[in-house]
């Protein structure tokens, strides 16, 4: 779980900040509710797990809330993967 | 009134959010054709102050051109006033479609097509050229309109970072398997004022077969040598193959906007866009004004160039007063101020000392971006901005701000 909650927080570091900004993204930091991740920009996310787990989030369950922060996608990702 | 009283004070109550919020919006009520001077009722009731305007989109100063409105004039008596019809059924008429040829001259395209407005250019395009095999690859500041049209389109949508080529590069080689990819991008951006890196858009697009979309909003009439736009600016006129416009900035600032492009992909526009298949043509009125600013713009580059000029003083005497302002070129020349509340009360501030700006602020540009922005006019004299420039230095002292960084004002007021 702490493999999958770092992919997810490097992947989000290097896609979504700009260069030169260095805040910080711990694993409860509200990407979205944030202002880090826009929910338009969060597909590239959701592309990312799913390609990187070989899994299909449904779009249903990829809200906003779901995606709001390290944690909770580990969580999302989990549920549809027993490998990781 | 069918709806239950609880349905009533939800809709209250989230009106209340949104003022403890800050982020209740209110018009001001202008008494005043649009110019370098109006007439503001503000707050409501209060008798209108004259104050100079330092907000509008009127680049060029065309809103109210005294040529502009005797065409509006003449086309209003030899064409009336609506046409009671979508342009498909009888709602297109000669003046439409010379408009049409017009803009494709001016914008160095194949073709255009009229929508009411750009925002129904945006929210109609990509729905009528892209389908599920096709990927969009959007720069992260592009304008609401666009989101919400490709919001609308089938086709899978991706970003890149703010005008980041390395990372578009990243993005147009992953999606390879694509069927067709399209890369989206304001000319030039509204809150920030920069420039899209046309030249290496086209460059990146061509070597990874891609389309290229601009919308030229904050562009037409007035960036590059002769006004044609951001295309021109970086030498890639006929190299687009989509921009989007409007007639509601620089080139009259009534209404209207247009899809203007490769012939094929204005003609898929013509046959499946939504916004110009059921909302109404273009008001004759609104036609003829625009053709009259564009001979004018095509005339002669006096008044881009006056604009340029005046947006080149405007910097340095800000830069003289130590405001912090974002660099570039463009007419659109942010005061970063970083607190939303600071922003809100230098806007007071500076309507108090006779200058109209607006304060952005969350949800608007990005957390921790708040500002002034300022824009400029060809309608605007020297003398408006040395005033406006006092002001903004009077105001700047008071809340001391002057010669202070971004790190500098955050430290004092906060985030």
């Amino acid at each position: 779980m702490n493999d999958l909650r770092n992919a997810i927080r490097d992947y989000v570091v290097k896609e979504y900040l700009e260069d030169g900004d260095d805040r910080e993204v711990r694993e409860d930091t509200p990407l979205i509710t944030g202002g880090i991740v826009d929910s338009f920009s969060m597909v590239s996310l959701k592309r990312f797990l799913e390609r990187k787990y070989s899994i299909q989030i449904p779009d249903a369950q990829a809200t906003p809330q779901a995606f709001d922060t390290v944690n909770s996608i580990a969580e999302l990702v989990r549920r549809f993967t027993t490998t990781v | 009134m069918a709806y239950a009283t609880k349905t009533g004070e939800w809709y209250r109550n989230e009106l209340e959010t949104l003022r403890g919020q800050g982020l209740f919006k209110q018009e001001r009520f202008i008494h005043a054709p649009q110019g370098a001077e109006i007439d503001v009722e503000f707050p409501a009731g209060e008798p209108p102050r004259r104050v100079i305007n330092m907000c509008a989109n009127n680049y060029l100063g065309l809103s109210s051109h005294p040529e502009v409105v005797a065409a509006a004039h003449a086309g209003l008596d030899a064409r009336g006033y609506g046409m009671s019809s979508v342009r498909f059924i009888c709602g297109t008429q000669d003046i439409h479609r010379e408009l049409e040829r017009k803009l494709t001259a001016f914008l160095g395209t194949e073709d255009t097509l009229l929508f009411p407005s750009c925002m129904d250019a945006n929210a109609g395009v990509f729905e009528a050229v892209l389908s599920e095999q096709d990927v969009m690859i959007a720069d992260r500041l592009v304008h609401a309109s666009i989101v919400d049209g490709m919001r609308l389109c089938k086709a899978m949508t991706d970003t890149f970072k703010h005008s980041d080529m390395d990372h578009l590069e990243e993005k147009l080689r992953e999606h390879q398997d694509k069927r067709f990819r399209m890369v989206i991008t304001d000319g030039v951006f509204s809150m920030d004022g920069d420039l899209a890196k046309l030249d290496e858009i086209v460059r990146l697009a061509e070597k990874y077969d891609a389309m290229v979309f601009v919308d030229e909003s904050h562009a037409s009439g007035f960036i590059g040598k002769t006004g044609r736009g951001t295309h021109e600016r970086f030498g890639v006129v006929g190299r687009i193959d989509i921009i989007t416009t409007t007639l509601g900035k620089a080139l009259g600032g009534a209404s209207g906007g247009c899809v203007s492009g490769r012939a094929e992909l204005v003609e898929m526009c013509r046959q499946r866009a939504r916004p110009y298949l059921f909302s109404n043509t273009v008001a004759p009125v609104i036609v003829a004004g625009a053709l009259k600013v564009l001979d004018l713009v095509s005339a002669t580059t006096a008044r881009r160039d006056k604009l340029e000029g005046n947006t080149k003083y405007w910097r340095s005497l800000l830069t003289k007063a130590r405001f912090d302002i974002k660099p570039g070129d463009s007419p659109i020349v942010p005061v970063m101020l970083y607190n939303a509340k600071l922003a809100q009360d230098v806007a007071r501030d500076l309507f108090d000392e006779g200058i109209y700006a607006v304060g952005f602020f969350f949800p608007v540009v990005a957390k921790g971006q708040a500002r002034i922005r300022t824009q400029l006019s060809a309608a605007h004299e020297r003398y408006h901005l040395d005033a406006a420039a006092e002001a903004f230095r009077k105001v700047g002292d008071k809340h001391g701000i002057l010669g202070l960084d971004k790190n500098q004002i955050i430290e004092k007021f906060g985030l």
